[in-house]
């Protein structure tokens, strides 16, 4: 059932042994060790499995991994470290746009995601497109605040 | 003997990194328990115990309180370095180790603060530690404590010789006893606390770097799951193991009674095995049906109590010129954790490790041990943090499920809750139902006030021995803590709220001594602890907030029948200052115009806007608020949507406003969540909100009002908790918008638009709102 799969992932190529129809959140934590997609659901209702493929947010959590082929990967890790964050985890970090922080997969990507397309996207458009993402800390205000932030320092 | 910390450091807090797992024997002996719980090696009499000065100058200090993203880390960690007088990046605060920190209980109950912060426990190991230093510097500069100054960690004399912690203590024990005189900075001189310091955790955060429990890995770990029975009272008949033969990598099924699980090698595994696991099970009892559970509750056999009974409310609202009188209903909700639960436990012949996002690592460790049968100084339990919990959610049953699977497995395993795992079988908070009754006299003041809540309860934290009041206890036969039905004996002793039975206007009169923050002398407050169908458990304002719905907006009726204004009409029947201080704040932050409710000319069509208050005494003296809510409701759908709140806290000295800002936006918001949208749904034979499409909750894409904070800081005050009092007063004041705007009173939550549009037609003919 085991069958050798490349994936691109942040940047790297990684070579892992697995069934394939394993969703790709299992592989990114259990065999890349990675921390920023997490299990929320696992039926891709709230967004902290999260990860950019295309350009596209993807749930990972639903996601074979034999489904993913070639593609690019970006996983919240991806973006940025801590000692250099991207321009939108460096607007989170400035306003404090966590409590718990699990869901920030889902949070950051999708911003990410959508002002990657539409770089003078509403406060409506960047809403619309969080619609499948969920914070039970109910950080929202801060969120909000944070990407308006960065599409604002995009945009100049 | 001075013994080297860094040794004993090194011996035990190197597990941290390495996971491996050294012999718990080597922790230091027993010594009588802390806080009045449980007997624990760490004394929390000896500053060791809190606090140790590496001979690099960093502070280690030790706690029994966590954080799961309320923001105590690094409020913690401002109090240690305040109190210590270093820079805060010296300080590195450990949370929640069962090998290493004080047993400090549960992190609940908006008590970390107080327990911390004030005069007791790190705050008072911090200033102990201090003051030690100073007497070591004075003997070593060959000068008086009096001239001495310090400056991060270093000792200055008049002469300007100088001398730094690390010369006077690095690596060596103080060997010293807490000293209760020891004096704490004053507010004037902080440096660090009080300061908007930022979140430590979120840099890691933020760039995905940061571990959950979810990322603890063990060097040979396998990946567990549970199989929970169909419904509610299920039990095991057959498990079939045949049945997942076919499954590559599946190690074990483990069946303990009722509790069954699968261990495999990898989690795609693992959720195939038990998915595909045949077992068959013997059906539970039905249960009582949804639509009529209130009367339901109200018929049960209860166990009785009363808050206050002046015993002459009947007599009085004789007198009245006017009696109301009011139903109110509130679901069962859920903590719905954003992820599901997960620990890893790692149990081998004769020691255990758990790493668990519980809030209660010394209980969890206890009943860890008890359900391994191994004694409890051979059990460690780890604390990492999980994904927000907002009270008992599943950390507590995945980590004993965790700990049974290794056993069973003898391989350390990870277990991951599926999201109906975690739904399903949750500790809910609770139903409540409170029935309000009071007069006005001719003045228009309240003569009298009587209410009865009937509360459904089942289970709670499992404490330090009651496995059965989570879901792996039952099913392993424990039974869960249950109300015993019994009639009500008279209030006695001092007057307490801490579930806020009883409204902030009530005297609180038990044998002539008044403990309230009313005036309404005749008062009674009955509560029926009745037996719930499902689990219960602390949920964030547990009862506070179902108790402070029902109030406020009752008061809000009595006001609209009195012809108040809300604000005034609180004021004349409250004497607490510090309630009066968070309502007067509120009001003129929100630029509050006196007048009554509901608005003048109220519309009949299109979309109308209100504006509501609610305020409590938070357990009757843990912390102090008032908000104000203002809100549009379309009259053709029914939606509500809050457009702006203002919200007044006194919660004493803060440490850190930033963070205390962020918890009160996100408790507001949650309080918002609860209170449009959120219901625990069920069938005859299980609960059937079980993910995010069946159990609703505000998504990001909802449209997010203002919240405006305003802090009432009274002087020489102690801190109180503050998480968990903003959250309380939200619905209230969300429902006494509604009124404002529309004249229509809600008395059932959430505030879903069917139930909204309902009450809007009832009220439009005449029914019985207003």
């Amino acid at each position: 059932m085991r069958e050798k799969i490349t994936l691109n992932v942040n940047g790297q190529q990684h070579v892992v042994e697995v069934d394939p129809e394993t969703p790709l959140l299992f592989v990114l934590n259990d065999d890349l060790g990675l921390r920023g997609p997490r299990f929320g659901c696992g039926m891709a209702q709230c967004g902290a499995c999260t990860v950019i493929m295309r350009g596209q947010v993807v749930r990972s959590c639903v996601m074979p991994v034999r489904a993913v082929g070639q593609d690019e990967v970006t996983t919240l890790e991806g973006l940025g470290t801590p000692e250099q964050p991207h321009p939108i985890q460096q607007a989170f970090i400035e306003e404090g746009a966590a409590q718990c922080g699990f869901c920030l997969s889902g949070v950051i990507l999708t911003a990410k995601a959508v002002l990657d397309v539409k770089p003078n996207a509403s406060d409506q458009e960047i809403r619309d497109a969080l619609g499948g993402v969920l914070c039970r800390c109910f950080t929202h205000i801060r969120m909000l605040r944070a990407i308006r932030k960065y599409a604002e320092a995009r945009r100049t | 003997m001075i013994e080297s910390r860094r040794d004993f450091l090194k011996s035990c807090g190197a597990l941290i990194i390495t996971f491996s797992s050294a012999p718990v024997s080597l922790l230091s002996a027993q010594s009588p328990g802390p806080f009045g719980t449980h007997p624990s090696h760490i004394d929390p009499e000896k500053l060791d115990s809190w606090l140790a000065v590496g001979d690099d100058g960093l502070v280690t200090a030790y706690t029994g309180k966590c954080d799961f993203g309320q923001g105590i880390l690094t409020a913690q960690s401002q109090l240690v370095a305040e109190e210590l007088c270093v820079r805060i990046a010296r300080v590195k605060l450990i949370q929640c180790d069962t090998s290493i920190c004080p047993d400090q209980g549960t992190t609940s109950g908006s008590q970390s603060t107080p327990t911390n912060f004030n005069s007791e426990n790190l705050a008072l190991a911090a200033a102990t530690a201090r003051e030690a230093l100073l007497s070591l510097a004075a003997k070593k500069l060959g000068e008086p404590v009096e001239n001495l100054t310090v400056a991060d960690g270093v000792i200055t004399g008049t002469t300007g010789r100088h001398v730094r912690y690390e010369d006077l203590i690095g690596n060596k024990h103080f060997n010293l006893p807490l000293n209760g005189t020891a004096k704490r900075r004053s507010a004037a001189d902080w440096t660090v606390l009080g300061k908007p310091i930022p979140s430590l955790d979120r840099t890691a955060l933020m760039t995905g770097q940061f571990e959950f429990v979810h990322n603890v890995r063990v060097p040979g770990m396998l990946h567990g799951r549970v199989v929970r029975p169909p419904e509610m009272g299920a039990t095991v008949v057959r498990v079939d193991e045949q049945s997942v033969r076919n499954i590559p990598g599946l190690v074990k099924v483990v069946v303990r009674k009722d509790f069954v699980g699968v261990v495999a090698e990898t989690q795609y595994q693992a959720t195939l095995a038990a998915r595909q696991l045949a077992v068959k099970w013997h059906p539970g009892p039905e249960l009582p049906p949804q639509k009529d559970f209130f009367d339901h509750l109200q018929k049960q056999p209860a166990h009785d109590a009363l808050s206050v009974d002046s015993q002459d409310v009947d007599a009085r609202l004789a007198d009245a010129t006017s009696i109301i009188r009011a139903r109110y209903t509130y679901p069962y909700q859920m903590h719905g954790s954003v992820g599901a639960s997960c620990a890893v436990a790692d149990v081998k012949p004769a020691s255990a490790t758990v790493w668990s996002a519980t809030q209660s690592a010394y209980p969890t460790r206890s009943i860890v041990g008890k359900l391994l049968n191994m004694p409890l100084d051979k059990v460690r339990v780890i604390y990492v943090r999980g994904s927000g919990c907002y009270g008992l959610n599943g950390a507590d049953a995945v980590s004993f499920d965790a700990a049974i699977l290794s056993q069973a497995a003898g391989k350390p395993v990870r277990l991951q809750f599926s999201r109906p795992d975690e739904m399903m079988w949750e500790n809910l908070g609770s139903a409540c139902t409170v029935q309000l009754r009071a007069g006005l006299a001719r003045d228009g003041r309240i003569i009298a006030w009587d209410r009865e809540d009937w509360v459904a309860s089942m289970g709670n934290r499992p404490g330090y021995d009651q496995p059965g009041n989570v879901i792996t206890g039952m099913l392993l036969g424990y039974e869960p803590e249950l109300p015993e039905p019994r009639s009500a004996k008279p209030p006695a002793g001092k007057f307490r709220n801490q579930s806020n039975t009883v409204p902030s206007y009530f005297a609180g009169c038990i044998a002539g001594s008044c403990g309230g923050d009313g005036t309404i002398r005749s008062e009674r407050a009955l509560t029926h602890t009745v037996r719930s169908p499902f689990f219960t458990g602390p949920l964030r304002s547990p009862l506070r907030i179902q108790n402070t719905f029902a109030n406020e907006c009752f008061m809000d009726e009595l006001c609209a029948r009195a012809n108040a204004d809300p604000v005034a009409f609180r004021l004349m029947h409250l004497q607490n200052s510090r309630v009066i201080g968070v309502l007067k704040a509120v009001a003129q932050a929100a630029n509050w115009q006196a007048r009554s409710s509901p608005k003048a000319g109220v519309s009949r069509a299109g979309t109308v806007s209100g504006r509501g208050i609610a305020c409590v005494a938070y357990e009757g003296n843990n912390g102090y608020a008032a908000l104000v809510a203002e809100v549009d409701v379309d009259l053709e759908t029914g939606t509500v949507q809050p457009k702006r709140f203002v919200v007044a806290l006194d919660c004493g000295p803060i440490s850190n406003p930033d963070g205390l800002r962020n918890q009160i936006e996100g408790g507001i918001l949650q309080g918002m969540s609860r209170g449009l949208v959120e219901e625990v749904t069920w069938d005859s034979r299980r609960v059937t909100s079980v993910d995010w499409e069946t159990y609703n909750s505000l998504y990001l894409d909802y449209e997010t009002p203002t919240v405006e904070t305003v802090f009432v800081t009274p002087a020489d005050v102690p801190a109180t908790g503050a998480g968990e009092t903003a959250i309380t007063v939200t619905p209230a004041a969300i429902g006494n918008a509604i009124f404002d705007a529309t004249g229509a009173r809600l008395r059932e939550l959430p505030f879903t638009p069917q139930r909204v549009k309902a009450t809007l037609v009832k009220s439009a003919q005449g029914g019985e709102s207003v």
